[in-house]
């Protein structure tokens, strides 16, 4: 046991604790030399070894010399972007290419800001988050990795769909028979097409976020809405119900070939 | 004393060598702090960490190796420079050029790109270990968002590199990638609400990153200077704010 006047303490007074209370919360430190420097150098060797043996073993592309007057089918983005690429079958370019590119950005940076779960800070834990990381999966390898397998290896010409084991004829003919949702339930003229296309996706947002609510209040009270806050709820809300948004638009698309849910002569959604 | 012992000494206790080296090599203590805290680049560690911040079954070691691949990509970029140029006319021969008759120009090549690939699956995999540790959590809340525009640095890195080869993959990859450069809302030729600003394919938000209306040579120039000089100091710059953070909050760890 050791004598040292604890934080808490008033001035002076000196209280009983142990060795390993006394010596404060550094006492499972190792030196960083050699224990932490000695895995990361034999993690470069490995890593480093395993590059170069790859780099031996597979040249880098290079195709035939750039010419702007010969496309090829397809021209796909690189492999990393081919989640973006394939959202444009889904969405106009502003949307799948500009916006949400921006939503996922700043969707990532707000992450520690709108989590205020304390628990699960420095160790591996699903049962103490299960929230945050489900949405965390479903926007990272649902959205993200998925959507870029799909693009890499089964879009082809014209950027249908392609299983691996058929050939890529450039011929393929897809018939394109999409029609936007207000048309699909028999609206023909396109001033209330638009106008019910704009209350669709308004009412999607509004139903939204008081559904997601109701579902935090039910799920883990009012006193949690309380410390959550509204800027938080409304933010995390507005990012998720996107999300859900793409997922939707994509099941729409797949399953009822519906092109845009509001058409108007300036934004399409 | 042996004479080979004499002559060490004589050495190491040279005035040449003590201002070199500061400390012996001997397994104490003290040497184990100095080792890190007197050598400029091991001192990005903090010269103690907690236990389990040394096990790979934690960190998977991702972010390390992200900023290996960086290292590695500088070191492999270098060469490739001195005998690549952003020209239209020469790009394309230059890479042939590098690929056949440069010693070792092939494997710099493929290094270069296998590494950069490399380093955006390291970077992704690091955010997704932060994530499901919970990392980001007080304190550490901005250094993610750091490690975010990293992570989006990272994406540019690779993204302005892929059109340096000048080939049919380099030129088109990149006009798909930048396309919706002008579907940008108000700001690009074909995005919604275009009228506003009267923007055209010579003047919007694709012309400003390619330096004309498509994929031209201005392009190639500009890529190669955002690839080469400015994206890397602007990633150099926030790596150093990445690891200082981490070196002040100190590796995420169970309570103690």
């Amino acid at each position: 046991m050791a004598t040292v006047s604890s934080p808490g303490s008033p001035a002076g007074k000196r209280v009983e604790v142990s060795i390993k209370k006394a010596m404060g919360p550094g006492d499972d430190k190792v030196h960083t030399w050699p224990h932490l420097v000695r895995a990361e150098f034999l993690c470069s060797v490995l890593v480093l070894f395993g590059l170069m043996v790859w780099a031996l073993l597979v040249n880098a592309p290079l195709e035939e010399p750039a010419n702007p007057s010969r496309t090829p089918n397809p021209s796909k983005a690189p492999w990393y972007f081919l989640g973006l690429q394939e959202m444009l079958v889904f969405f106009d370019p502003w949307h799948a290419g500009v916006v949400l590119p921006s939503l996922i950005i700043v969707g990532l940076m707000v992450i520690p800001y709108i989590d205020i779960n304390p628990k699960g800070n420095g160790y591996y834990t699903f049962r103490e988050r299960k929230w945050e990381i489900l949405t965390f999966f479903l926007g990272f390898h649902v959205l993200w990795i998925s959507l870029i397998v799909i693009g890499t290896l089964l879009r082809g010409p014209g950027w249908n769909w392609f299983w691996p084991w058929e050939y890529w004829d450039p011929h393929k003919v897809e018939a394109l028979t999409s029609v936007n949702l207000p048309y699909l339930l028999g609206i023909r003229d396109y001033f209330w097409a638009a106008i019910f296309g704009l209350v669709a996706i308004l009412g999607f947002f509004v139903v939204g976020t008081i559904a997601m609510y109701a579902w935090v209040i039910w799920l883990k009270g009012s006193e949690f809405m309380e410390r959550w806050g509204a800027v938080r709820f409304g933010i995390t809300s507005f990012l998720f119900l996107n999300m859900v948004a793409v997922v939707i638009k994509m099941l729409m698309r797949h399953m009822f070939n519906i092109k845009y849910v509001m058409e108007t002569p300036w934004i399409n959604v | 004393m042996s004479w080979w012992q004499e002559v060490k000494d004589q050495i190491t206790e040279s005035q040449v060598w003590t201002s070199i080296f500061r400390h012996g090599y001997d397994d104490t203590p003290r040497n184990r702090v100095l080792m890190v805290s007197g050598n400029v680049w091991l001192h990005l560690h903090p010269s103690k960490v907690r236990r389990h911040a040394t096990r790979m079954r934690f960190t998977w070691c991702m972010g390390g190796i992200t900023f290996l691949m960086f290292l590695v990509t500088v070191v492999t970029g270098v060469y490739l420079m001195f005998y690549y140029r952003p020209v239209a006319q020469y790009a394309y021969a230059d890479m042939k050029y590098l690929e056949f008759d440069m010693p070792f120009g092939m494997l710099m090549r493929n290094m270069h790109r296998w590494a950069a690939h490399g380093m955006v699956i390291a970077v992704w995999l690091h955010m997704f270990r932060v994530f499901l540790t919970g990392s980001y959590k007080p304190p550490r809340e901005f250094n993610w968002v750091v490690g975010v525009i990293l992570l989006v640095l990272t994406l540019l890195l690779s993204f302005t590199g892929y059109l340096l080869p000048w080939d049919q993959l380099a030129i088109w990859a990149v006009t798909v990638g930048s396309n919706m450069g002008r579907a940008t809302p108000v700001l690009g030729h074909e995005g919604p609400f275009k009228e506003l600003l009267g923007v055209n394919p010579l003047y919007d938000a694709r012309a400003f990153i390619f330096g004309g209306g498509e994929v031209g040579p201005h392009t190639l120039l500009r890529f190669y200077i955002l690839h080469c000089v400015f994206i890397p100091l602007v990633t150099s710059l926030f790596l150093a704010v990445h690891f200082w953070r981490i070196r002040r909050d100190g590796f995420s760890g169970p309570a103690l």
